[in-house]
């Protein structure tokens, strides 16, 4: 997937005329699917809500909130928690169901352009096929399942903390469903790459790497935990170096390709992605904090890129500079 | 509907613990109705960091004759630290309107708001309203003392009839209360009754209006992420049309709820 001979384009002509930033290929493919741009949400934090403060055809794709096989209710309140750089949450999936989706969101995205994206969630693998086939509907895109919310069991664990449990799930959905299917894993364990290769092995199409670390805060004068819940996936620009760590492996370990998840502000932020290997980024807290975050990210990659020469955004992806010591070799290898 | 960076006009403390802001706004932002929110991005206190979510508030006066946007608020925690250290002429990133607001009956001839503290400046817009389209008003300020009654000059203005009731004088307990509700309903045909925040003055509005046959709704609070719907933290519990109890978010489908609907905390 990643060549690691490739080089970062050619720097701009000295003096010579860049390309206009209207003249840049946002363009990028991912499996079978080709976005207009590598900008997309992240699970949970869109709805078709969005349009209230943006033109939700700008988005290179949309991902809906996760949907649960069952209808489900949710956690207590507090939800979330803020940190200096981050938030905690603890939503706990409510979900009405796979048919409710159909019948009452999926007709808001009629008539728009970018694919939409069905975040699944269920909890157990027998559960993941019959959902998958059922959201399989003219109007799904592709289906990311999330085998990776660190919310759904005691202790937060999840299928995608186990190779085999990510196979397990993923390859249920893939006998279900034509659609194309991304798995979203978990940052809560402690050899991704190998999770990564479970999941292309049971025919995922792509990998979002990854969901929100599992965390927990303390009111210090009621002593009591921030979250109703105790525990919570922690998100934010605070994460951002792990997750990038963490894409960067997954994009070393396997073929398809890596859509990038955690903590993007800034539209360095994207491009960091990219050069790690990521065919795409989602955006996910940011928005939260600046509704229009994904529109100006999406006007300042097409700047950024022209400031630098950059013809076609996927000419980033992978460009990562590794040089042949013995501290890069083992990256060089895979 | 969007984020607007808003001038900030004046920004006072009006009691020792009220401050009153004033921002120039867009002419969307000043369209807000009684009981919408803004979703705001509070800056950093001095000698802390910025506080990492947005903060809603509701809104306590929107002039759309004046290009203004006005809050009234208690310096309470880590965001209202931040707005109050705003001066004349910064800018204030203000996400709004949002949400929906309360709804008025033009057929009945008056309705009762009660508050105490800080909801009062969500209930004084729809005192204005009421009054502006004819529906009369009684106002029921409740405070922990003569000085901190909020809104008592805005309400009057507008035409309502103030009672102001106090825990210094011994006039807010909820049977004292209750008896000026009741006398607004049987003197002055009260039809409705209007609150905020409060869980105390949520019950009792509710117990007062299940007894004297009132319509009324309740704006509620709760703590937000996104202000738009999408990230499902802010929902309360309600009772809902076939009798279960289902969660709402405060951010869309409020702040503003049927006043039987909406559960106690």
């Amino acid at each position: 997937m990643v060549r690691p001979d490739a080089r970062p384009p050619a720097p701009a002509p000295e003096g010579g005329s860049l390309p206009d930033a209207a003249a840049v290929d946002l363009s990028v493919q991912l499996g079978p699917m080709r976005l207009a741009n590598p900008i997309m949400p992240a699970s949970g934090t869109f709805s078709e809500n969005l349009a209230r403060v943006m033109d939700l055809d700008r988005l290179g794709a949309f991902v809906a909130k996760s949907i649960y096989a069952t209808p489900r209710k949710g956690n207590p309140t507090p939800r979330v928690a803020e940190t200096r750089e981050g938030m905690l949450n603890s939503i706990g999936l409510p979900s009405k169901g796979v048919a409710h989706f159909v019948a009452e969101h999926l007709p808001a995205y009629a008539g728009l352009k970018p694919p939409l994206v069905v975040s699944l969630s269920a909890d157990t693998v027998a559960e993941f096929g019959p959902a998958a086939a059922e959201i399989s509907v003219p109007g799904v895109g592709a289906i990311e399942v999330n085998i990776s919310c660190p919310n759904l069991e005691a202790d937060g664990r999840a299928f995608a903390q186990f190779p085999d449990a990510t196979y397990a799930a993923m390859s249920a959905v893939r006998a279900a469903t034509s659609l194309p299917i991304w798995a979203k894993l978990t940052p809560n364990v402690a050899d991704i790459a190998a999770i990564a290769q479970a999941a292309e092995a049971a025919g995922a199409d792509a990998l979002v790497v990854a969901n929100t670390i599992l965390a927990m805060a303390i009111d210090v004068e009621t002593r009591r935990p921030r979250l109703g819940n105790v525990m919570g996936g922690y998100s934010g620009p605070a994460v951002k170096p792990i997750m990038l760590r963490m894409a960067f492996q997954c994009a070393r370990a396997v073929r398809i390709p890596v859509i990038g998840c955690g903590g993007i502000v800034t539209v360095e932020d994207v491009a960091e992605y990219l050069i790690a290997g990521c065919s795409a980024v989602q955006v996910g807290t940011q928005t939260f904090l600046e509704p229009g975050a994904m529109p100006r990210l999406i006007d300042e990659l097409a700047r950024w890129c022209a400031a630098r020469g950059i013809g076609r955004v996927r000419d980033l992806v992978g460009t990562v500079r590794l040089d042949p010591d013995p501290s890069h070799a083992e990256w060089l290898a895979s | 509907m969007g984020d607007h960076c808003c001038p900030v006009v004046a920004n006072v403390p009006v009691s020792a613990r009220y401050w009153h802001m004033v921002l120039e706004a867009p002419p969307l932002a000043c369209a807000a109705r009684a009981g919408q929110f803004f979703h705001l991005k509070c800056p950093a206190p001095p000698g802390e960091p910025a506080p990492f979510f947005r903060r809603p508030m509701s809104v306590y006066q929107a002039r759309p004759d004046r290009g203004r946007v006005e809050f009234l608020y208690k310096v309470a925690g880590h965001g209202t630290r931040g707005m109050a250290a705003l001066r004349p002429g910064d800018s204030f990133d203000i996400l709004g309107p949002l949400g929906r607001g309360f709804t008025l009956d033009l057929a009945w001839r008056r309705i009762i708001v009660l508050a105490r503290g800080v909801g009062l400046a969500t209930l004084a817009p729809l005192a204005q309203d009421a009054a502006q389209l004819g529906v009369g008003v009684t106002a029921i300020l409740s405070a922990r003392s003569p000085e901190d009654v909020l809104c008592r000059e805005v309400m009057a203005e507008a035409g309502a009839r103030v009672l102001a009731v106090t825990d210094s004088e011994g006039t807010s307990d909820p049977d004292k209360v209750a008896a000026l509700i009741r006398a607004a309903v049987a003197r002055a045909g009260a039809e409705a009754i209007f609150t905020c925040g409060s869980n105390r003055l949520l019950q009792l509005s509710q117990a007062l209006a299940r007894e004297l046959g009132l319509a009324g709704e309740v704006a509620l609070e709760q703590q937000m992420a996104c202000g738009l719907g999408m990230c499902l933290c802010c929902v309360r519990a309600f009772r809902g049309a076939d009798g279960e109890i289902e969660h709402r978010r405060v951010c869309w489908e409020g702040p503003v709820f049927p006043l039987q609907e909406a559960l106690s905390w």
